[in-house]
């Protein structure tokens, strides 16, 4: 593994190492675990903190009325019963995407890059996930019964219908949350003994003593632990392709005009990706200039990242065409139909607004400048997830709004506490993120130690 | 022995030598294994490749664990959506036929990677006998290092060529950083 990494660095001189030089295990150690050890708290973090915990207070409000008055509050009619809390949750659980992409796929494609970034994203993936996962519970208008969705004995005798994507979904994400999250787990116990061992307060110690399950470093525990590592990863790879196919399947199995399309898993997981590498760098810009992590979370990252995001929009980009040229090949009214709603109807600003941005603005990422200058790449990214979320909606919305037929046509308003429930997972999201950043090492410490090349047993010595 | 109060045949745990680079503990760990040594362990921050072959573990099972538990994911699935759809709960939707496997395929494959990759975690921590907060290597002041930037070899007293002297005398001929035995 690491001879890959070696070769990679000597065969690109011009490129900028995935790692600044002169950094020692130590250096790595005391620079990413200082952050939550001994930094202290900023005012910073301290006014985002209040800031976001207070949206996330306005998603409690907009529940707690939920639940007193049921779903009504939300704009959602017959025909759009979806709206927001689909649009939001396809949008949520895409966003997570990247986080598994970065630490599954490119750990068995050997990216090195990826040891100083897959530790948040992966953090940033299961935040998301459980913001997805609020919108179809609160959806379900009787949040206390969601347990029903899963399979269980009950008095009712009752069981979920299997040949629907919607259970489907369920299995989806909850399978692909436990994962996530016993992935993310499993990547931090060794930094966490780190950190006990580090720590100077008692409770810290206590803490992060319990937390690293006793972890010690053993060279047999290492053995079985890169294994159990390594099968994550390739059991996570099919996971993350496989999450997004299935919410697309909601879609793609029904017959509505709009949503009745092969294309939709393949072009949903591309979009999935665009918008979850769009978060990533949207949280790596500000967090490595506000705690000087440059020399570990490189240019070339952000370089990367933004590479990721063209390749990813594009085939985005290339969805939208083949719909298009699809819904005019099929000569199928229907689908014609909707393809005129889009671009007349009455949200057709969101869907020129996506076109606009996914075909056009996309591509001043093949602009090195720009991916090279963190303040444009965040705005950018910025940019690219409103597109993303303008897609979902455009989606989910315009394809209900004028199905087949004419007596059922409606619109879809959506109210203020589509909004607050909307923008309240946003705070939550920060939030969590914020707390995650002070409490856990967000850097992945021992796969960092492991990029040095003291890391690598001198072969020549250890074989003479 | 009986079981009363625990008799300390050893009086300490064993003995550990601290080293400074990945190349320095694996060559003294094939010098350790070489001497007949069999009941040691080698701990490094992060991992070091061939340190725990050279102190002969070869039965690494994580691979076997996850695949049966992703088997076993698999087959519940499976049976699940039979039975409940053919047995338990028939419903009649378009006539469509009961046993319609297909539609069963997501929910298999889901419960493959949940089953199978729990069961790699899960695995991987029961068998290194995690969690155990206490070790008495953890009593070694310098061991602390072991989880930034120094590599340890412990050579236990259980191990029938374990003499304190003896074994001393051995480890500092491998010129470690320090020398410190373990109490319990």
């Amino acid at each position: 593994m690491s001879e890959n990494r070696n070769t990679n660095v000597v065969a690109e001189p011009a490129e900028t190492p995935v790692l600044a030089p002169g950094h020692t295990f130590e250096t790595i150690t005391d620079k990413i675990s200082s952050i939550v050890l001994t930094d202290g708290i900023s005012l910073g973090w301290l006014f985002l903190l209040a800031i976001s915990g207070g949206v996330a207070g306005v998603l409690g409000i907009a529940a707690t009325y939920l639940l007193y008055k049921g779903v009504g509050i939300w704009g959602i009619n017959i025909p759009i019963g979806w709206g927001f809390a689909i649009v939001n949750f396809v949008w949520w659980i895409g966003i997570g995407h990247a986080g598994t992409l970065i630490s599954a796929i490119l750990l068995l494609l050997k990216q090195s890059w990826r040891n100083s970034i897959n530790r948040f994203a992966e953090a940033m993936t299961l935040f998301a996930v459980m913001c997805a996962g609020m919108f179809p519970v609160l959806h379900t208008g009787r949040p206390w019964l969601a347990y029903w969705l899963f399979p269980y004995p009950n008095t009712m005798q009752v069981w979920p219908q299997f040949r629907s994507p919607l259970v489907w979904d369920v299995f989806a994400v909850s399978t692909y949350f436990t994962i996530s999250l016993v992935f993310w787990y499993t990547g931090l116990v060794p930094d966490l003994a780190t950190l006990r061992d580090s720590a100077k307060n008692k409770v810290a110690r206590f803490v992060y003593g319990m937390l690293s399950l006793g972890w010690r470093g053993s060279a047999r525990h290492w053995h079985r632990y890169e294994t159990a590592y390594l099968l994550l990863a390739g059991l996570s790879t099919p996971l993350v392709l496989s999450v997004h196919t299935v919410v697309s399947f909601d879609f793609a199995v029904g017959i509505v005009p709009g949503w009745h399309t092969t294309i939709f898993p393949p072009y949903f997981v591309a979009g999935a990706i665009y918008s979850g590498f769009a978060m990533v760098l949207v949280l790596a810009i500000p967090i490595r200039a506000a705690y000087n992590l440059r020399d570990f979370i490189t240019d070339r990252h952000l370089d990367n990242c933004a590479k990721f995001m063209l390749a990813t929009g594009l085939i985005v980009a290339y969805g939208y065409v083949i719909e298009f040229f699809i819904n005019w090949w099929s000569g199928n009214p229907y689908e014609w139909n909707n393809i005129m709603n889009r671009f007349h109807g009455i949200y057709a600003p969101f869907y020129w607004g996506l076109v606009a941005i996914n075909l056009g603005f996309v591509n001043v990422l093949w602009f090195r400048k720009v991916r090279r200058s963190p303040i444009i790449l965040f705005f950018v990214s910025v940019v690219i997830l409103v597109a993303m979320w303008l897609e979902r909606f455009v989606i989910v919305v315009i394809s209900l709004q004028k199905d087949f037929l004419v007596s059922s046509w409606g619109e879809y308003i959506p109210t203020r506490w589509d909004w607050a429930t909307y923008i309240g997972t946003l705070g939550l999201f920060f939030a969590a993120f914020l707390l995650f950043i002070r409490v856990l090492p967000m850097i992945s410490i021992f796969e960092m130690r492991d990029l040095l090349p003291a890391a690598k047993p001198h072969e020549a010595e250890v074989h003479s | 022995m009986s079981h009363g109060a625990p008799v300390n045949v050893h009086p300490v745990y064993g003995l550990m030598a601290e080293f400074d680079t990945p190349t320095d503990v694996l060559l003294a760990a094939k010098k350790v294994y070489a001497e007949g040594y069999r009941r040691i362990d080698a701990y490094s921050p992060q991992p070091v490749h061939g340190l725990a072959e050279a102190i002969g573990f070869e039965k690494n099972r994580v691979a076997f664990v996850c695949l049966v538990g992703g088997l076993l994911g698999l087959l519940t699935a499976y049976a699940l959506q039979v039975w409940i759809n053919l047995v338990a709960y028939p419903l009649n939707i378009g006539g469509r036929p009961l046993y319609s496997w297909p539609s069963f395929v997501i929910v298999c494959f889901e419960l493959t990677i949940l089953f199978g990759g729990l069961s790699a975690a899960i695995g991987m921590f029961a068998m290194n006998g995690l969690p155990l907060p206490y070790h008495p290597v953890f009593n070694v002041p310098q061991f602390a290092a072991a989880s930034r930037d120094r590599f340890f070899i412990c050579i236990e007293s259980v191990d029938p060529k374990f003499e304190m002297a003896a074994t001393r005398s051995f480890l500092e001929s491998l010129s470690p950083e320090s020398i410190a035995e373990v109490p319990y």
